[in-house]
């Protein structure tokens, strides 16, 4: 019987894979990239499903990942192995590596695409590559623990917050200076522009808090605090920040808080609070920002929001310590 | 409220950011051209007399710069942040040599006035210099002691601790203990005065958390010529005697602060039971091996300056300077006084690897935290345990808590 019953429990997945193959062809679905920083590896998630449709071998230590502008790769850190994995995000393999110099935690790029930033975590330096060449085009000293980048508009500026030092440093991009410092709240992990630019959010892990900031007079407007009821003070880390396509709405991680808070973004307003897994860090929107995806450290699982009614829908298992994630659509 | 706080604070930085510079200012290699302050951090210690022979185990190294290393490299991190907003750190290290006074050497150092000092001294000393009349308006960093007796009849309003003091570590462990369902301790505690101090706190722990000592014995240990060819034939028979009680207990909580017998304790007890206390599973700040809430980061760097792992001791040094940098370049305190307020408020917050930002407790000035639970190579728990509550901080379950405090400032 169990020879029997063999075939046709193989058979099943196959026909299913050669429908979804097929249909993949015409509109193939989004997919997420997760960051598994102890399994060395980056799951990928059916956008659509939340199945494993592929566990991609990276270097050691992924944690920040990025997708190019382009949406053909997904790049990733590898912090113990000092260099980038340039993911092809149609087949999955790594195509390429990148030199970073030593302990890249995170990442973003220029918005052509051109340029990618990294946060050398253990050398207080951010170091400028060429996505094309794999060249070095300079490295620029900063504070202690460089970690979360963001770039401007039209990518004149790129903002990277130092853990170990609490400020927000401000490069321009055409002289490779620093050019403001802005001393925030303990343990800085993110720095997030608003989808218009006008402002820039920048959370402290340690802190508690997340500091609302003008880019361009570098002044704090405001400080916003979460109290949870039943959650003891210090459990709460801001981590992961994004904003609702009218920047009406930002969703922010908590961390060892196991919530996600919804702010209203324009009175700064905590409105709710989400329960998630464990030690949520990073998010991101599903394409079409339907799905807001939160990555949950400690109980290896990704949990699914829905945005417009604000609930957890479904937690996704992935790797161990997931840390970062990237959407393709 | 805490946004008005920080606006505050931010509001002064911010200011004291854009007040009449350029913005070639901020770019680091301009920044020495800017007015840049300047501020000196008293490192003061004491060579003791030490016989590295008594160390029970080869593998245990006593380096020169225990302590001084993690506020050296402190120091550091806080001239990368400094040279971004105009200010720079000085580690002025005063040693007294062994034999010589401490006490004319911090008279000396006090003279110009009240100061800001990290103490890696022994109690003691610690007391000495506390005590100096031209100290009272100092602040006093200590960095190395884990004495009870400093934290309560004999503390001092000019004195913060940094490292969990020995009820915070009984405490902790036996918070771990009760949560693995291990109530039941056997005492074993040795000869000296901290011994028994420890074993007090052992008792203390097991009436705070409903657990049992069962049976108590004081092993006088000599450790005669520690390092001989036939040493561990010796500790095969000597400890199985040492710890052979009647009825049954559930693990050996031993009290041996200076390290006579203790780490001979595991594999040579009479019972197969564990060991844990000063020795065994061990409760501490840090460790070399501890690398959670991003304290992988602090190991690579603090490897990569001195060349050997973090102590417990490094991690003291390594607060202090960083405490002292909070204080200057965050709040904007520069003398001993206004610091030591800033200390004792709600505004002060230092980031410490733990997950949680540490603050002091103003009833004894002792800085509360979470404690470390480990064995040479693995960190094994972090206490406080899940489901031990407080009403104010969960970290405030570990030591001496407000009601219970004999220091009174």
């Amino acid at each position: 019987m169990p020879f029997l019953a063999m075939p046709g429990r193989r058979a099943a997945p196959l026909i299913l894979a050669v429908v979804l193959c097929s249909f993949a062809a015409m509109a193939r679905a989004s997919e997420l990239f997760v960051t598994n920083e102890v399994d060395d590896t980056v799951t990928v998630l059916n956008g659509e499903t939340y199945k494993v449709i592929a566990t991609i071998p990276t270097d050691q230590r992924p944690r920040g990942i990025f997708a190019t502008p382009d949406h053909k790769y997904v790049l990733v850190c590898d912090g113990d192995s000092s260099n980038i994995d340039v993911i092809d995000a149609k087949t999955f393999k790594v195509v390429r590596r990148i030199d970073t110099g030593p302990d890249p935690e995170t990442l973003a790029m220029s918005p052509s695409g051109d340029t990618v930033y990294v946060s050398n975590e253990n050398n207080a330096l951010v170091t400028v590559v060429n996505f094309a060449t794999g060249k070095w085009i300079t490295q620029i000293p900063v504070g202690i623990e460089p970690e979360g980048l963001g770039v401007s508009r039209h990518g004149h500026t790129v903002v990277v917050v130092s853990e170990t030092t609490s400020m927000a440093h401000f490069i321009d991009t055409k002289t490779w200076k620093v050019v403001a410092n802005i001393l925030v709240d303990t343990r800085p992990r993110i720095a997030q522009y608003t989808r218009d630019y006008r402002e820039l959010w920048v959370s402290s892990e340690v802190g508690g808090t997340v500091s609302v900031i003008n880019p361009l007079s570098h002044q704090i407007l405001h400080i916003i605090d979460f109290h949870i009821p039943g959650v003891d003070k210090e459990y709460i880390g801001p981590v992961g920040v994004r904003f609702t396509p009218d920047d009406k709405t930002a969703f922010v991680a908590l961390g060892r808080a196991n919530r996600v808070a919804v702010v209203n973004a324009r009175t700064y307003e905590v409105e709710k609070y989400i329960l998630v897994g464990q030690r949520p860090w990073q998010i991101a929107f599903s394409p079409h920002h339907k799905r807001l995806f939160v990555v949950n450290g400690l109980t290896n699982d990704v949990t699914i929001i829905d945005v417009s009614s604000q609930q957890a829908v479904k937690s996704v298992p992935v790797g161990r310590l997931p840390w970062g994630i990237a959407v393709i659509p | 409220m805490i946004v008005r706080r920080a606006a505050r604070v931010l509001g002064v930085l911010t200011l004291a950011l854009l007040a009449g510079v350029s913005q070639s200012f901020w770019a680091p290699a301009a920044a020495a051209h800017a007015a840049v302050r300047n501020f000196t951090i008293t490192f003061l210690r004491k060579r003791y007399h030490f016989n590295p022979e008594t160390l029970p185990s080869l593998l245990e190294t006593h380096p020169g710069n225990l302590g001084l290393a993690g506020s050296q490299e402190a120091t550091y991190e806080l001239n990368t942040a400094g040279k971004f907003i105009g200010w720079n750190f000085k580690l002025n290290v005063v040693t007294v040599p062994d034999g010589g006074s401490l006490a004319a050497a911090a008279a000396r150092l006090l003279a110009g006035g009240p100061k800001v000092i990290i103490s890696d001294l022994r109690p003691d000393d610690l007391l000495a210099l506390a005590d100096l009349p031209s100290a009272k308006d100092s602040l006093i960093l200590d960095m190395r002691t884990t004495e009870d007796r400093l934290r309560q009849q004999e503390c001092r309003a000019n004195v913060f601790h940094l490292l969990p003091n020995q009820a915070m570590r009984t405490d902790a462990i036996a918070q771990y203990l009760v949560w693995k369902r291990w109530p039941r301790w056997f005492i074993i505690q040795g000869p000296t005065k901290e011994d028994a101090v420890y074993a007090a706190d052992i008792r203390r722990s097991a009436a705070r958390y409903g657990a049992r000592v069962v049976a108590q014995k004081t092993y006088d240990y000599n450790p005669g010529s520690r390092r001989s060819d036939t040493g561990y034939q010796q500790i095969q028979t000597q400890m199985p005697l040492a710890t052979e009680v009647a009825g049954d207990y559930d693990v050996i909580f031993v009290a041996d602060e200076t390290d006579l017998f203790g780490d001979y304790l595991p594999y040579n007890t009479y019972d197969a039971r564990l060991v844990v206390g000063t020795q065994g599973l061990v409760a501490s700040a840090w460790t070399p091996a501890y690398q959670e809430y991003a304290a992988l980061q602090m190991q690579q760097r603090f490897d990569l300056f001195a060349h050997r792992g973090m102590t417990e001791r490094d991690y003291g040094g390594w607060l202090a300077v960083r405490i002292i940098g909070n204080a200057v370049m965050r709040a904007d305190k520069t003398a001993p006084m206004p610091m030591r307020e800033y200390l004792r408020s709600k505004d002060f917050l230092i980031a410490g690897y733990k997950g949680q930002g540490l603050t002091f407790r103003r009833w004894d000035n002792q800085l509360r935290q979470p404690v470390l639970l480990s064995t040479p190579l693995m960190t094994v728990s972090m206490s406080p345990q899940h489901g031990f509550l407080h009403p104010g901080y969960t970290t405030d379950t570990l030591g001496f808590d407000a009601p219970e405090t004999k220091c009174h400032f």
